[in-house]
């Protein structure tokens, strides 16, 4: 099972990646006031269908 | 950070745009995507419906190899899972991260080279498939000039998808873009790590690895194409269509950041449980069937969150048949991943292995899960891509709805009964130790329960069809149309035209 040797690295080697990634997320305040930025898809596109734009490339 | 969260209105004079592109988002790739998922969903189910046909009536081969089930199996899976699925990811995704991070993506000529590219290698899959061009492993047969294609295409979505988070006007990235995120980083990761092989002529390779080797890097490949394909990608699709259907926000956002990264911790690890009983080393094996366990927790939280966005508006469910499509694809999503572990646990693999009851597991997955949030949200999706407010028949998405749903219960009931049936059969033993059936009556057995299940892709098959009119009726009466990006977030300056 030598395959092992390089799976469970790259496996690893990614999973330190995501955690890498995780603490960016929390350090850069992704997660502060979570409720209200769950709301807000509901709030900011508003216009896109009332304002139709014709797509002259199609 | 605070510089990205200057959203004020000061730059209102640069609403007046002078390139046609200016101020508002790229609607026209959403567009293409999503008519090209309706396209791809029919020929992918047509083509199951056929090969589900051949595998009750095996004359449907008509003694021509091109049509034989060995080649056009791995056409129905390609197509239904890369063509449509991957059709269906494609349009949401730049959907939702132009809406979400309030910006256009950052470059329209990557985003066509991806479309076109995407395009051509479905089309090469359609023509080598058939030819009996493979490299005999599942869900990536595709030989290695279409293998080179698929990664300068994905390269192509990484750039403009995380291009356009990079650039975004809204300091947070809204989760269903990690979702999306994760699903193009790992598929990308994946494919390159299984796609490795020494060419041997234009079509033609040998895989870098051998044997049971080769067998490991296969399924910690297919598992995890289950896990962030199939899963990731479209929950991503969850944590945003709903919403927006529902018009409620996500029950709990808390919870959908907790669900992301412990799928994304977790799902990597599951993958030995396709091999066991084999050469793979019995502590692999067993590894891999106590993550996958694990796994039953995020997915079931993500279940649960999504349902209860509903909370307080459940009759909304009686009216919206869309909205239907969304929920009954979790209540999917949630049988899928019970029953994943489950079969995962060595004992209970023993009966289900090689049986039906896998091809009941993966469609409950592919026809309840992946299809229904593709087909709910595409239906959320296409009027707006035509200016139009709701699709050109709502009675005709009910018929798709429960034509669709009578289809997945018979198809998914005739292999359970069928897989269990099989399973228990191989393994009677005489008293003397012999075999008590011959495999050929196990087939016989199931013959019955084939038929079932080719009525039930009919009915699915039609459910698509169905779609397919009410999208071309909802095309025609409208006009192609992009969305106006809001005054909050900026429009881009000038941009790239």
């Amino acid at each position: 099972m030598d395959i092992l040797f390089l799976l469970i690295p790259v496996s690893v080697l990614l999973a330190m990646g995501v955690l890498g990634v995780l603490a960016w997320a929390v350090w850069s305040g992704q997660f502060e006031e979570l409720e209200s930025e769950g709301q807000r898809i509901l709030l900011n596109d508003k216009p896109q269908v009332e304002q139709p734009h014709t797509d002259q490339q199609a | 950070m605070s510089a990205v969260l200057s959203t004020t209105s000061t730059n209102s004079h640069t609403l007046k745009w002078s390139a046609s592109d200016a101020g508002f988002y790229n609607d026209r790739v959403v567009r293409q995507f999503s008519v090209m998922a309706v396209v791809w969903g029919v020929v992918s189910m047509l083509v199951g419906v056929f090969i589900a046909a051949q595998m009750t009536w095996p004359e449907l081969n008509f003694g021509i190899s091109w049509l034989s089930f060995g080649r056009l199996r791995p056409l129905h899976t390609n197509a239904a899972i890369f063509a449509f699925g991957g059709c269906a990811l494609f349009a949401t995704s730049y959907y939702v991260v132009q809406r979400t991070c309030q910006v256009r993506i950052i470059s329209d000529k990557l985003a066509a080279f991806h479309f076109w590219g995407w395009q051509g290698v479905i089309v090469a899959a359609a023509i080598s498939l058939p030819m009996g061009f493979t490299r005999g492993k599942e869900y990536a047969e595709l030989e290695w000039p279409i293998s080179i294609l698929i990664t300068l295409t994905w390269l192509a979505y990484a750039v403009v998808f995380f291009g356009t988070v990079g650039i975004r006007k809204v300091r947070h990235i809204y989760v269903a873009n990690w979702f999306y995120g994760a699903f193009i980083i790992a598929v990308a990761l994946l494919h390159i790590v299984n796609a490795a092989v020494v060419p041997a002529g234009w079509m033609k390779s040998y895989s870098a690895y051998a044997g049971v080797q080769d067998a490991m890097v296969q399924w910690w490949y297919g598992h995890n194409a289950v896990g962030f394909f199939l899963t990731a990608g479209f929950l991503g699709i969850v944590y945003y269509f709903i919403p927006k259907q529902a018009e409620r926000p996500v029950y709990s956002y808390r919870l959908s950041i907790v669900h992301f990264w412990a799928l994304i911790f977790t799902y990597m690890w599951a993958g030995p449980h396709h091999l066991h009983y084999t050469a793979l080393p019995d502590w692999t094996q067993s590894l891999g069937m106590v993550f996958s366990l694990i796994l039953l927790a995020p997915s079931w939280g993500g279940m649960i969150n999504g349902v209860m966005t509903l909370s307080g508006a459940w009759h909304k469910l009686r009216d919206d048949p869309i909205l239907r499509f969304m929920i009954v694809a979790l209540s999917f999503y949630g049988i899928a991943t019970f029953e994943g572990p489950m079969l995962s646990i060595k004992t209970v693999n023993a009966l289900s292995h090689y049986t039906d009851w896998n091809i009941a597991h993966v469609h409950g997955g592919t026809l309840g899960w992946v299809g229904f949030i593709s087909m709910g949200a595409l239906y959320y999706l296409i009027p707006r891509m035509f200016g139009q407010t709701k699709m050109h028949s709502i009675k005709a998405i009910e018929v798709h709805f429960w034509v669709a749903t009578i289809g997945i219960v018979l198809y998914i009931a005739a292999m359970w009964i069928a897989g269990v049936m099989q399973g228990l059969m191989w393994r009677a033993i005489n008293p003397d130790g012999s075999l008590t059936y011959t495999f050929v009556e196990s087939v016989k057995a199931t013959f019955p329960f084939y038929m079932v299940r080719f009525f039930g892709g009919v009915l699915y098959l039609s459910g698509m069809l169905v779609m397919a009119w009410n999208v071309t009726m909802t095309a025609m009466a409208g006009e192609p149309s992009e969305g106006r990006i809001p005054v909050g977030g900026r429009p881009v300056d000038g941009g790239h035209a």
